[in-house]
């Protein structure tokens, strides 16, 4: 792991993304002043529950937020090596979509354009950014095919995308991703639409293709098994909230934001027999309309009047400095752990 | 007729059945073609629109006479069909045949370029409308909605007006430029649905440019409406052809058209009504021919009608 206080490739900063909602029903803030950091060669995970801001925030990254009705809050800094990515023109940013971030989908079942071979969309990347000929962009594309797992790649080159399944769509989507050898790639649930067979097989192919390739990867997912098992660190998202940052391992040991810890409740264990799931009582609230002090405390089972008078600010919560960075939980628990024992 | 122009005739017809029996025979592989023929009246309209154009390509050979020419005016004048003249003559003694294939150049001709000049117009404006939204699609589309409103007849007059005779190629621009209004709106439709889906967002993730999103992506995946929208455009602007010709301000005289040789024969409607009768044949059927076409290519492209 990279330990090294090295420059971070990605620094997101204030990071507000609202939607004007139709008919005047108010401005839905899906992501609210996010911060985060992704250095060179890590997996960083965003986890979170449908509808808390992770994808909007993936999205914003590369400025693909559909513009009416999302805007990015002047104020938000997103940097990529140096360069404000919400601060250049058109052509710059479209140098960078693709060639030097790039991004998968959810759905690969969609994410692919029907009426081309998925030899010529794995192209369409390489004869933009790297001026190749259709010749050698083919012969790209067959190579990252090769790369990617497919088998007979030539004959598989002039497929169309109905003719493949699931996983081997999005293992053409990674291909696509990657034929320029971007050093950031915003995977965005990228197994959720697959079998749970298939999704360990992409995983995997993302894995390694990190390590020979050498890029970052910012892993967003609702999948606490896929965090634990292919994530550096993590960043908990809740209502368009950073709620807790920390590395891998210390998130799994340390849990602090009662919502962390009862996402970690939630996942199903093979080794302790259950009767009923946890669930975390409740549902993320209307983005138009976030609850006042700590967005969780509807929902906390520890909440108190300083919940939901003020909302508490990204704390320290010791442990792991140094490997992974620090930990930090937005939550007043960590200024008052005795509350800790007195739940609901 | 001359021996010659019998044999390129029935040389037409066989061919034209023939071509028909071929795409019949192709289309037996491709589920979407079989849906196509599965149409009673597809085949019947290609094999009547292959035959017309084919006349049209090979009017020299099927026609035994210029159309221009008058041979006899006083004797040979609205002579009734027969083995000499197939299609009789008209007022001018003009050999009603040898114009008929003459004027399929030019109708289908117009037809064609100017049906060609409307969609690709209207696929252009559709797109950039549907696509970008907001104030691109509010100016474009009341655009449209004054061109809709507007009466082509008055339009073409308007040209006609200020340029007093409109050669071949500028009539053809006039009739295609005034004709795209309904493809734009069809086409706007579609990619408002496109836009949304997520090969668009993937290929804009890409660093895809706008105008590549635009025509690469969004435009090839509505083909299939542009195609149905073209071929009934061709029976439009082959309308409007012939109703200008009719009017006197399409294509000049002497040079035939379906239209003004409807308009010739108009006088001798009750005495020589073969003068008419048959370019106005030629003219509903080439419309219905489309029309029966169009349907049969709006199922084979149907994608909701493939197989899973």
């Amino acid at each position: 792991m990279t330990a090294t206080p090295a420059a971070a490739l990605l620094r997101v900063r204030d990071l507000k993304t609202y939607f004007v909602t139709e008919h005047g029903r108010g401005t839905a803030r899906a992501v609210d002043e996010v911060s985060f950091d992704l250095y060179p060669g890590e997996t960083l995970g965003i986890v979170g529950e449908s509808g808390c801001g992770k994808t909007v925030t993936s999205l914003s990254i590369l400025r693909l937020v559909p513009e009416p009705p999302g805007h990015i809050l002047p104020g938000s800094l997103i940097e990529f090596e140096g360069r404000n990515l919400l601060a250049l023109a058109p052509p710059e940013l479209r140098s960078i979509r693709g060639n030097q971030i790039a991004m998968i989908f959810q759905e690969p079942m969609t994410s692919l354009n029907p009426v081309f071979t998925v030899g010529d969309q794995i192209a369409e990347a390489a004869i933009i950014h790297q001026r190749l000929s259709r010749r050698a962009a083919r012969a790209r594309a067959i190579e990252m095919l090769k790369l990617v797992g497919i088998p007979d790649p030539e004959q598989r080159v002039d497929d169309y995308p109905h003719q493949m399944s699931g996983g081997m769509r999005q293992r053409v989507m990674i291909a696509m991703a990657l034929i320029c050898h971007p050093k950031v790639l915003i995977a965005d649930e990228p197994t959720t639409a697959l079998d749970v067979t298939i999704q360990a097989q992409i995983l995997e192919l993302l894995d390694r293709l990190q390590h020979e390739l050498g890029m970052a990867v910012l892993l967003i997912t609702h999948d606490l098994g896929v965090v634990a098992g292919h994530t550096d660190r993590v960043v908990v998202m809740y209502a368009g909230r950073v709620v807790e940052t920390a590395s891998t391992t210390e998130l799994f040991e340390h849990p602090t934001h009662p919502y962390t810890e009862g996402l970690l409740a939630a996942v199903p264990r093979v080794d302790t027999p259950r009767s009923r799931l946890h669930a975390i009582p409740g549902q993320v609230p209307a983005a138009t309309a976030w609850p006042t002090g700590c967005r969780f405390h509807p929902r906390c089972p520890y909440a108190w009047e300083k919940c939901v008078a003020q909302e508490p600010p990204l704390l320290d919560a010791g442990g792991g400095e140094g490997e992974g960075g620090r930990h930090t939980a937005r939550c007043w628990l960590v200024t008052e752990p005795e509350r800790r024992q007195a739940k609901r | 007729m001359t021996f010659g122009s019998w044999l390129a005739l029935v040389v037409a017809i066989v061919l034209s059945a023939e071509v028909v029996r071929w795409l019949r025979h192709r289309a037996l592989r491709h589920e979407r073609w079989r849906r196509f023929f599965r149409h009673p009246t597809a085949a019947w309209g290609c094999g009547i629109l292959t035959f017309l154009i084919i006349v049209a390509i090979a009017a020299p050979l099927v026609a035994p006479l210029d159309p221009i020419v008058q041979p006899d005016p006083v004797r040979l004048k609205n002579h009734a069909p027969s083995l000499t003249f197939l299609m009789g003559t008209d007022v001018f003694s003009r050999d009603v045949w040898s114009r008929f294939a003459y004027g399929a150049r030019v109708s289908l001709g117009i037809g064609a370029l100017g049906a060609l000049i409307a969609v690709s117009l209207g696929s252009c404006v559709g797109a950039v409308a549907g696509y970008y939204r907001r104030w691109v699609d509010a100016i474009l589309m009341r655009g449209v909605d004054i061109g809709l409103a507007l009466p082509r007849i008055f339009i073409v007059l308007m040209a006609v007006a200020l340029w007093d005779r409109l050669s071949f190629a500028w009539l053809t621009l006039v009739i295609g430029l005034t004709s795209w209004f309904a493809t734009s709106r069809l086409v706007r439709a579609e990619v408002l649905a496109l836009r949304e889906r997520d090969f668009v967002v993937a290929a804009r993730a890409l660093g895809v440019p706008s105008s590549r999103v635009i025509f690469g992506h969004v435009l090839p995946n509505a083909a299939a409406p542009i195609i149905v929208s073209a071929a009934l455009s061709v029976g439009n602007v082959l309308l409007l052809e012939a109703s200008l010709s009719f009017l006197g301000i399409g294509v000049a005289p002497p040079r035939p058209s379906w239209g003004n040789m409807i308009a010739d024969g108009a006088v001798t409607i009750y005495t020589a009504p073969w003068t008419t009768l048959f370019a106005g044949l030629a003219i509903s059927l080439v419309v219905m021919s489309l029309n029966a076409v169009a349907d049969g290519l709006r199922d084979a492209l149907d994608p909701r009608q493939d197989p899973a």
